[in-house]
């Protein structure tokens, strides 16, 4: 099991190396949710005095900001930490050494914790700064809420690493954008009830609606529904159990067709 | 009781498709022995070696790497070995040392600090241990990678093309290393290269491909009596262009008489 942590901790080690050699690179951890937040921080102020829903709940928007924010960043996080692997044409190296899949994806997960946390925390202070509100004021239902939501982007996040590394970095562009397909049905912005019916089985089906109803219900309900969340948080274990068979079945598609030596630059 | 070969390679065979790429391989590596992979671009040489590392699954046949079945159980066997190619690099970000201690926690070198002091000493590359990979000469990352491969001290030792694209000196360099290296570890070494000087001067063993089969085999004194050679490039020139019989040929003759 040392093996196992220390193989793990070099993986992550190689990652915060990079990060501190090219600041640059995490810079769009904080760039691109900043700009979202201030946007929608905005828009609530213009709203609040003309809707009541707003003036009842200001925070919606930006509470559903900040934590679809935490899907998205999960999932590029995570794709980025195995793109900087083919980037620099490391996989050969990578995949003959004693590290094991479940290792390097472990690794990799930490990495895209690590990341999204950099990103997310200073945008919730600015968010608390500039607007007055506080994501924090969810209480303990927000690191459920992120617990889960982490989960369930990075099972999205493996699944678009196994592809990029069957099929080469032409897939690159799909795995930005594969979260942003369920945002519509996940409820980020509406409750799950304005969908229609045949959509909504779908919805249900993802973890993302029950954190985003239930942030619902906190915001103007006061009440955190506990039994919703257990549920979305085995959802999210169901889907990342099956986000690492597929990037397990794409590593063995990849040694049956030769290409983790070919991808590259 | 003879020992088992450090690698046992038996039936081992490639398709993609309709491309037999690895036909019917077999032979073995007896430990402490230099194996020289020859064969000029597309006879099989890198997807010999990325199946011995299990980087690519072979389409039938058995591997067997320090008595370990790669195809089943090979993270057995991968702490005892290491592979460098210049096909593949090391993270170019990273600083030399920073990639030293990457792969030494990946293949769990005991005392890597101390390690890496000596390795960096052995392969000359102490004077850039803090510069970034990528900003090093081709050389200069050659020895780099070298360090890389030898990080474990491994028992194996899989190298692919280990000088091409080197100046005449690094490559002498590197060649004698690897000499040094092997005397005084009795390390078993795969190499593959189309270079025949290096193959005269390093390997115990050649194994001569051609379309991804065996074409002969012996050592490189054998092949050149065989061949009526006195150079290895000569004996390439007659697999190549078709000259050579063949060790295949050879012993259909030698059954029939």
């Amino acid at each position: 099991m040392s093996g196992s942590i220390n193989r793990i901790y070099a993986l992550v080690l190689r990652h915060i190396h990079i990060w501190r050699s090219s600041v640059m690179r995490l810079v769009d951890s904080i760039y691109w949710p900043a700009v979202q937040m201030v946007m929608w921080g905005f828009l609530t102020q213009f709203l609040r005095p003309q809707v009541s829903f707003m003036a009842q709940a200001a925070g919606i928007l930006l509470s559903g900001l900040l934590l679809w924010e935490v899907v998205v960043r999960g999932n590029l996080s995570l794709s980025i930490a195995f793109l900087e692997e083919m980037w620099s044409r490391n996989l050969g190296h990578l995949f003959v050494s004693p590290i094991r899949s479940w290792e390097m994806a472990t690794g990799i997960i930490v990495v895209a914790l690590l990341r999204t946390l950099l990103g997310l925390i200073p945008v919730s202070l600015m968010a608390w700064a500039f607007f007055g509100f506080s994501i924090y004021s969810l209480g303990l239902p927000l690191l459920a809420f992120f617990l889960i939501l982490q989960m369930f982007s990075w099972s999205v996040g493996l699944a678009m690493s196994g592809l990029i590394m069957r099929v080469g970095q032409s897939a690159e562009s799909f795995a930005w954008a594969a979260v942003f397909i369920l945002m519509p049905i996940s409820g980020v912005y509406y409750p799950i009830s304005v969908l229609p019916h045949w959509l909504q089985p779908l919805a249900y089906a993802l973890p993302t609606s029950y954190v985003f109803e239930g942030m619902r219900s906190i915001l103007l309900e006061r009440t955190a529904q506990w039994h919703l969340l257990g549920l979305a948080f085995v959802l999210s274990a169901v889907y990342l159990v099956v986000g690492f068979q597929i990037f397990l079945w794409f590593f063995r598609s990849s040694r049956r067709a030769g290409s983790l030596l070919t991808q590259g630059e | 009781m003879p020992a088992s070969p450090s690698i046992d390679v038996r039936r081992l065979r490639k398709v993609y498709g309709e491309v037999v790429a690895v036909d019917d391989l077999t032979f073995a590596v007896p430990r402490g022995a230099v194996l020289g992979l020859l064969g000029g671009n597309g006879a099989g040489k890198t997807t010999t070696i990325s199946m011995l590392l299990g980087l690519l699954e072979p389409t039938a046949g058995e591997i067997q790497v320090l008595g370990v079945d790669m195809l089943r159980h090979r993270y057995a066997a991968l702490p005892r070995m290491n592979f460098s190619s210049p096909y593949v690099d090391l993270p170019h970000r990273l600083t030399v040392r920073q990639n030293l201690q990457f792969y030494g926690r990946l293949y769990g070198v005991p005392t890597l600090q101390r390690r890496i002091v000596e390795i960096a000493e052995h392969i000359q590359v102490a004077d850039f241990l803090d510069r970034q990979t990528g900003k090093l000469s081709a050389g200069q990352k050659t020895r780099v990678a070298l360090a890389k491969a030898l990080i474990n001290k491994p028992d194996v030792l899989l190298l692919d093309e280990p000088t091409a694209s080197l100046d005449p000196d690094t490559a002498d360099w590197v060649r004698t290393y690897l000499k040094d290296y092997q005397a005084e570890t009795h390390a078993t070494i795969l190499l593959a290269s189309h270079n025949m000087s290096e193959v005269e001067r390093l390997c115990d063993d050649v194994v001569l491909l051609q379309a991804g089969r065996m074409f002969d085999r012996g050592s490189p004194r054998e092949l050149l009596e065989r061949f009526g050679r006195e150079d290895m490039e000569q004996v390439f020139l007659d697999m190549a262009r078709g000259r050579g019989r063949g060790l295949e040929s050879l012993r259909k003759d030698e059954a029939a008489q």
